[in-house]
């Protein structure tokens, strides 16, 4: 059951750095990355992550967002058994791998299934960058493919919340192969009428920014979030010119027409569920 | 003649003691015919021997040559009547990509090449092969275009991947590549693409979605450059000999991935020691796989495109699993 995730995961409430470790209370206060102010852990929960003094929106696992997303009891997993392997023989992968599996409680970087949004059923994908940084592997290009597929089926739309460092490297090719695979799959949901909604978060970036995370019907992404196809430094190294304070941010996609809208997260809910209800039809006779 | 690199120089050291053995004889008049034969049957050897056990490095160094032919030298022995197309209609022209129309065995093509400089100037002008979004957008635009017209395809990929800048970022570099994908995927027509130098990551892909992959032998494609894998793998991109080995990126290793259709051998030590033979054989292969295509109307050719593509990828299932929800 999906409760036990959350019992579960309780024991490894993230706490960002060894030295707020060393100030704050381990798991009942929290300090804001941003602005430095200390919040209880479960005032933060209630306010779903964000931080009420400057509006930072806290990182969140997979099932923190199934948590506060779904209506209760109505997610349902798909494909939680699946698990990469290595196949470029990579040295020292399948021991990452474990540690990430430990750390996290998870499977791979990707937690896909199906539930109800404010009565709207719809399948969804939720990555969680904890787990090798929300790259993108075999497992992850497939389940994202597989519930894309079961959305054919079932006739639902497809919600994808993504956060990703990119590329799997320790995958070579079969990564960037998922990168087609999934934008395939997506053309044929797309030529079959599907609704494919992307809600970009923190951090965003390279070949799922290329894929995707990319071709929603609707590109939505939440404040602050980190967005970008090359990395910063790679881009300061290269053209030698600094770069404005709020480069590859959410807001400044949103500026260069790459977004339709940038959404707070506790206004996500209620305009996913208006989306949803917009292309399920009906309204008066 | 093209600079040696450096594990060819054994070969040139051994090229140039033959030069020096015949203007001897010229000039005095000796018969040294035996030592000469002896010379160049050595050199033969050490030719095959040299070329045929290529490291993937040494394939990366070839891949790289200044003197390797590019996708604009190659187009006028694959085809005739070639008439450029530029620009994407939304922002601009991006050097760094080709396109165009042309016939290829008298049948009409829609070309599109990623295109490197020949020299310092031009890869100025052509951003080192490395497009903007309106490159990838260019090359869209003529696909869609050849999709109305219900002719095939052909992309030659070689570059170093999409341009990492500011206004690349600000006019949508990771939408654009997206696009490409998404819409390759599901294109009416034959698609066929030749990777002819280097393939970068996504700046590669956005050409690459197609019914056939082809690929030189001394070609690389791979997720990232073998210095950026150094760099972010081992914190070091002096490793990035190492690199391309481990990631398997060259065309050998990617054909027993099954990540390439074809390898297409090349002529002896690279391309570039004879651009025309080269394009002899790239013609073959390219010709055959036009006819492979041939028979397959166009709903026939996305499904399977989108077979092949969905079935790429390695993944397993956790043997300790109990608690599936
Ligand atoms: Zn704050």
């Amino acid at each position: 059951m999906i409760k036990d995730f959350f019992v579960k995961k309780k024991k490894y409430v993230t706490v960002p750095s060894q030295k707020a470790k060393q100030e704050v209370p381990e798991g009942i206060m929290k300090k804001c990355p941003q602005c430095k102010k200390i919040m209880y852990a479960k005032e933060l929960k209630k306010n779903l992550y964000i931080c009420q003094s400057c509006g930072y929106h806290y990182p969140l696992t997979a099932y923190e967002r199934v948590e506060i997303l779904f209506d209760k009891g109505s997610f349902e997993e798909f494909d939680r058994e699946m698990i990469s392997e290595n196949p470029l023989d990579f040295s020292g992968y399948l021991e990452k791998l474990d540690k990430d599996r430990e750390k996290t409680g998870l499977n791979e970087a990707v937690v896909t299934g199906k539930g109800k949004i404010n009565g709207y059923s719809t399948v969804v994908a939720v990555m969680d960058s904890r787990f090798r940084m929300g790259s993108m592997g075999s497992v992850v290009g497939e389940k994202i493919a597989r519930s894309i597929e079961r959305a054919m089926e079932l006739n639902l739309p497809v919600i994808i919340f993504t956060a990703s460092g990119g590329a799997r490297m320790q995958e070579g090719m079969l990564s960037l192969m998922q990168m087609a695979k999934t934008s395939a799959v997506l053309k044929q949901f797309s030529d079959d009428g599907g609704l494919f909604i992307t809600v970009m978060t923190h951090p965003t970036t390279g070949g799922v920014t290329a894929s995707f995370a990319s071709l929603g019907d609707y590109n939505f992404a939440e404040p602050g979030a980190l967005i970008g196809f090359a990395g910063r430094r790679v881009i300061e190294q290269t053209i030698r010119e600094e770069l404005p304070e709020d480069f590859q941010t959410a807001e400044f996609l949103l500026k260069h027409g790459q977004l339709d809208k940038v959404i707070p997260r506790d206004e996500l809910k209620e305009t996913l569920s208006t989306v949803l209800s917009i292309h399920t039809g009906g309204g008066e006779k | 003649m093209a600079p040696g690199l450096d594990f060819e120089k054994p070969i040139e050291e051994l090229k140039e003691k033959i030069r020096e053995l015949k203007s001897f004889m010229e000039e005095k008049d000796i018969d040294l015919t035996d030592e000469l034969e002896r010379l160049q049957t050595r050199l033969k050897e050490l030719e095959e021997e040299t070329y045929s056990n290529m490291s993937p490095w040494d394939r990366v160094q070839i891949a790289r040559h200044m003197d390797r032919p590019t996708t604009l030298d190659y187009i006028p022995h694959l085809f005739t009547d070639f008439i450029e197309c530029h620009g994407d209609r939304l922002f601009g022209d991006d050097p760094a990509i080709v396109g165009g129309i042309a016939k290829f065995h008298g049948h009409p093509v829609t070309v599109i090449g990623e295109q490197r400089g020949r020299d310092t100037k031009e890869n100025l002008k052509r951003n080192f092969g490395m497009a903007h979004p309106e490159g990838y957008r260019k090359a869209l635009r003529l696909m869609k275009q050849a999709e109305k017209f219900g002719r095939p395809v052909i992309t030659f990929i070689d570059t170093k991947g999409a341009f990492p800048g500011k206004a690349a970022e600000e006019r949508g570099q990771g939408e654009a590549i997206a696009r490409n994908l998404f819409e390759m995927a599901g294109l009416k027509v034959p698609m066929i693409s030749v990777v002819i130098g280097e393939g970068a990551s996504g700046g590669a892909l956005a050409l690459g979605v197609t019914d056939k992959i082809l690929m030189l032998e001394n070609s690389w494609y791979s997720v990232i450059s073998p210095e950026g894998a150094a760099a972010l793998l081992w914190k070091d991109s002096g490793l990035a000999e190492r690199a391309a080995k481990t990631m398997k990126i060259t065309g050998p290793d990617l054909k027993e991935l099954n990540i390439i259709d074809e390898l297409i051998p090349e002529v002896l030590g690279g391309a570039h020691h004879n651009p025309e033979e080269q394009a002899k054989t790239i013609d073959q292969y390219l010709w055959d796989a036009w006819q492979d295509l041939n028979p397959f109307n166009p709903e026939e050719l996305v499904k399977k495109r989108l077979e092949k593509y969905r079935k790429m990828g390695k993944y397993g299932v956790a043997s300790d699993f109990t608690h599936q929800s």
